[in-house]
């Protein structure tokens, strides 16, 4: 198989309250192009899944959005990401508080070795949130009590981060993200090294944070996709093959890769 | 058959065995009989019993010879010498070992003349029969061997055995050897705390361990308070590892962390080159070309600086040290798993904030083995110290002045003339074993942090 010519993504890739906007996004790593002209709206509130076989593009899309993928020498984008109508690779554009208003999930729980307690505080601490370490112990608590980890872990805030089950690492790092009080969490395959019951408490906390912020989530599960989501955007060779609401990507795709997939032809 | 031929044999029967084996059993398998292993296992196992029996008794051969000869040439010397002592015995036999090895002196035959005449009959024979030996052996393990070769005989198997035996062996003696020098030093340190107390060695504060060789000789009667050494030893680590942990922690975190490929590919071998350099060469810079200079500042702002000192040596020890130091703990930096960096930049933390709370933490245990395996080898150095610290066991904290270590000393104690039962030649082995429990020590420490350290990512 190889790239569409021509290709127009089908569906509804833009919307009108968009919190993250990419006109035209073209990702190369070296020589190599990963993503082929995406252009896709991701609405306030609104977790938006990304799907799509393995290679397809969907993680580089992701890590384009807060420009993480600056950390690898070869990677270079094209095109623009607006957040809240500027533009991201706009050279006059800092990082740090572009990535601390758009946070990042990883794909394994990658807690630093160090206490519970100073996971969360690291983000706020370097970011100047707190005055004081009353401030601190509440942005804390508030934290851990936002990603359902409070009453699992209050008793025993400086044990190691590392000590704790895998389900409540990924807790642990969500608590992380949301401590430094971003707008966009961006999940990349947050629950795929986890089992089934810890799943489902990540994706009920996905549920409870789309309140307060913008979530896009990659994830290899469809049924993930269909249960936390209220947009899917179908990925298939770097290219953005098809955007709908989540219902209709999955009863009545409309492009016939899309179907193919989703159908379990291959992926 | 001289051991040379004997083991040109031994390695031309090992090929030869190999190839016997591998074709019988190949000539087995190709008229349909389903044979147990491969045809490359009949063949190693063939090739090993043919060849490490041989070999083993060779060894031993060569171990026991000389002493079943001198015993049977003993019994030969004339009474008087015999009479004379261990000494006399051991002067009279390898006179005939000269007499009898050496065709001019055969001539000039007194009283040893036909002990040495049998001595070469004795060689001629023992040589034949260990050739003899040697030859029956290789056939017959090998022969007896390469019938063993049928369809059940279970050769993979048991060259496995072997080859684990061997693996064995080899390991083996590396402790053994380590065991055999620790005995040795031990015995010789318990002898020398016969004639001076552990106390006074480990407390004593006056290191002069001139002691008078003949009874007429004017010397000190010696005092051996080793306090000084360690002292200058502890100086001069802790001088050189000034220099060595901060340069090579930053060096490291250069080249792991900001260093492009590029850069890292050439500075990462030309930083090493440093651990390559002949310590010799260190030693001779240290004292010809760094302690001159310091003298001259020193002088310069009013200081009086020894034309040898600590300082000099600490130096140039750190800079030879700073290698080790970087290139472990640019290993450890680089063993900090990717995901703890993205997560971090994740957080919107800047590159340094990353290094310094993040990575420097989670690499700090396998940071803090590099450092101490840099502290054992700094304590253990002894070209430089000897060329540019000086002799002087001074007692002093002051780096400017000259100071000795323990390595230094046990040079100076065992070069030129020495009785081996004098306390000032003793001597040397308790500070050995000083140096040897201390630098095992600071290996096990720093050995069991790393394990704590890889246990925590793997």
């Amino acid at each position: 198989m190889s790239i569409i010519e021509n290709h127009e993504t089908v569906g509804t890739p833009f919307c009108s309250n968009p919190k993250l906007s990419a006109r035209d996004v073209g990702v190369f790593y070296g020589d190599k192009q990963a993503i082929f002209d995406v252009s896709l709206d991701i609405g306030s509130n609104e977790v938006i899944a990304l799907i799509g076989p393995s290679g397809c593009g969907k993680s580089t899309f992701l890590r384009s959005l807060n420009r993480m993928n600056d950390t690898i020498d070869i990677c270079r984008v094209t095109g623009e990401i607006l957040l809240d109508g500027e533009n991201i690779y706009d050279p006059k554009v800092d990082v740090v508080p572009l990535r601390a208003t758009v946070g990042m999930v990883f794909q394994k729980p990658n807690p630093f070795p160090k206490s519970i307690y100073d996971n969360i505080s690291y983000g706020p601490r370097i970011h100047g949130l707190a005055s004081s370490r009353v401030d601190l112990d509440e942005i804390v608590e508030r934290s851990l009590q936002r990603a359902g980890l409070w009453t699992e872990v209050k008793d025993r805030l400086h044990s190691p981060g590392t000590g704790l089950s895998g389900g409540q690492q990924q807790r642990l790092c969500i608590a992380r993200t949301i401590a430094v009080e971003p707008e966009v969490i961006l999940m990349d395959e947050p629950c795929s090294a986890l089992d089934p019951i810890a799943t489902a408490k990540i994706e009920e906390l996905i549920d409870e944070l789309r309140e307060n912020y913008t979530i896009a989530i990659v994830t290899h599960s469809m049924q993930q996709a269909a249960r936390v989501s209220q947009r899917t955007a179908y990925f298939h060779l770097g290219q953005l093959i098809e955007v709908n609401n989540t219902d209709m990507v999955f009863t009545t795709p409309e492009h016939q890769l899309t179907e193919a997939y989703i159908t379990g032809r291959f992926g | 058959m001289t051991y040379s031929t004997l083991l040109i044999a031994v390695l031309i029967a090992l090929g030869g065995a190999y190839l016997l084996g591998r074709n019988r059993a190949r000539t087995l398998s190709s008229q349909g009989i389903k044979m147990h292993s491969l045809a490359t296992h009949y063949g190693a196992l063939v090739a090993l019993w043919t060849t490490l029996p041989p070999l083993l008794i060779l060894l031993l051969w060569a171990l026991l010879e000389p002493r079943v000869i001198d015993l049977i040439l003993t019994a030969q010397l004339p009474d008087s010498i015999r009479a004379g002592g261990e000494a006399e015995i051991r002067l009279a036999l390898s006179k005939v070992y000269n007499l009898a090895n050496d065709s001019d002196l055969m001539g000039q035959q007194g009283l040893l003349g036909p002990v040495a005449e049998h001595l070469q009959a004795l060689q001629a024979r023992v040589t034949l029969l260990r050739g003899g030996v040697i030859m029956s052996l290789l056939l017959l393990g090998g022969a007896l061997t390469w019938r063993r070769i049928q369809p059940d005989l279970r050769a993979r198997s048991e060259v496995e055995g072997i080859v684990r035996i061997l693996l064995f062996a080899s390991s083996a003696i590396a402790v053994l050897t380590t065991l055999g020098i620790l005995a040795s030093v031990l015995f010789e340190s318990i002898l020398f705390f016969q004639k001076v107390p552990v106390t006074e060695f480990l407390f004593g504060t006056s290191w002069s361990p001139q002691v008078a060789l003949r009874a007429d000789q004017s010397g000190s009667s010696g005092s051996f308070g080793a306090v000084p050494l360690f002292t200058g030893t502890l100086l001069i680590s802790a001088i050189a590892m000034a220099i060595a942990v901060p340069v090579g922690l930053m060096a490291a975190i250069y080249l792991s962390e900001y260093a492009t490929p590029r850069v890292r590919q050439l500075a990462k071998p030309a930083l090493e080159v440093l651990a390559g350099i002949p310590t010799v060469v260190y030693g001779f810079f240290a004292a010809l070309t760094v302690a001159p200079v310091i003298r001259g500042l020193g002088e310069s702002m009013g200081l009086e600086v020894s034309s040898e000192s600590a300082l000099a040596a600490g130096l140039v020890m750190g800079i030879m040290i700073i290698p080790f130091v970087s290139s472990l703990s640019d290993d450890v930096i680089n063993a900090v798993p990717q995901s703890l960096r993205d997560g971090s930049y994740g957080l919107g933390a800047t590159r340094s904030e990353t290094i310094r709370q993040v990575v420097i933490p989670a690499a700090l245990p396998g940071i803090v083995g590099a450092v101490m395996l840099a502290v054992s080898r700094a304590i253990g150095e002894t070209m430089i110290v000897a060329m540019a610290a000086g002799l002087a066991a001074n007692l002093t904290a002051n780096p400017l002045d000259s100071v000795t270590t323990v390595t230094v000393q046990i040079v100076t104690l065992l070069v030129g003339d020495q009785e081996f039962d004098s306390p000032k030649t003793l001597a040397a082995f308790a500070l050995g074993l000083v140096l040897f429990v201390v630098t095992l020590a600071l290996n096990y420490v720093a050995l069991k942090i790393v394990q704590k350290y890889r246990e925590q990512y793997d």
